[in-house]
């Protein structure tokens, strides 16, 4: 599923990203950093509700592709250049977490964690 | 590589926001060394984990990165409290951080089994009162 698609199935707005069709292969969604630390993923998306640069380094120490901030969470102008220095694709959907975790699993974007070690 | 190559970062304890940006550093130099990305991911979370540990008990403290040709060290050495105990600061899930740092994502008690989990080995020397040295090391 690319970037692209991920917005549009959660009705998203792209706050930075400049290639949106490159292909996410697995997805996490939490708040909880240290957990999304804990599963290896590849080539992931990390939709999360929590609001600091910590969710951006995260992302990047994971290699992620691409954060969505659920529920109307607005990322700052420093996250945001953040993402952008480390070719990380930000979004923002109106959408819970719940809801949007379901509509991507639904659309074939599943978990594919595994626990590191 | 032939020979070792020692990276130094001092970790600013002030501010929660800053934190990582050590791990950030190593993790294009470690790029520009040409280190392949599976180990340069497993050095990078283990040495985030650890610089969040220091920002968050410890005010700070120093982070040494060794190259060489069997891996890739860290050491994280901090002047800050010390671990009462430390077996028990390895249980996933237990956790001496205060309330405020869980709002922030972190002090979820995965900090130290993260970085073990990560590493293929692990130390850590600590005296109360005195500060922490945690040295890791992932192999090539």
């Amino acid at each position: 599923m690319t970037i692209r698609e991920i917005g549009d199935l959660l009705d998203a707005r792209v706050l930075c990203g400049k290639d949106l069709d490159v292909d996410v292969k697995s997805a996490c969604g939490s708040d909880m950093m240290s957990d999304v630390l804990a599963f290896v993923k590849h080539r992931a998306a990390l939709l999360t509700g929590l609001v600091n640069p910590q969710v951006i380094r995260t992302a990047e120490m994971m290699d992620m592709l691409c954060v969505v901030f659920v529920r109307d969470k607005t990322p700052t102008i420093d996250m945001i250049e953040l993402a952008e220095e480390s070719g990380i694709a930000v979004l923002a959907t109106s959408k819970r977490m719940y809801e949007a975790c379901g509509i991507l699993y639904a659309n074939g974007l599943k978990g594919n964690g595994e626990l590191h070690g | 590589m032939g020979e070792s190559l020692a990276f130094h970062y001092e970790v600013d304890g002030g501010d929660f926001t800053s934190a990582g940006q050590a791990s950030v550093k190593i993790k294009k130099n470690l790029r520009q060394l040409g280190v392949d990305a599976e180990t340069i991911r497993r050095v990078s979370i283990a040495m985030y984990e650890g610089e969040i540990n220091m920002v968050i008990h410890a005010n700070g403290g120093n982070a040494d990165v060794i190259v060489d040709d069997t891996g890739v060290t860290i050491i994280l050495a901090d002047k800050g409290p010390g671990i009462a105990d430390t077996e028990k600061a390895m249980e996933e899930g237990y956790s001496t951080a205060p309330d405020n740092v869980r709002s922030l994502g972190f002090g979820a008690g995965m900090g130290l089994p993260n970085m073990k989990r990560y590493t293929d080995d692990m130390k850590i020397e600590s005296v109360l009162g005195e500060g922490t040295t945690i040295t890791m090391k992932v192999n090539f």
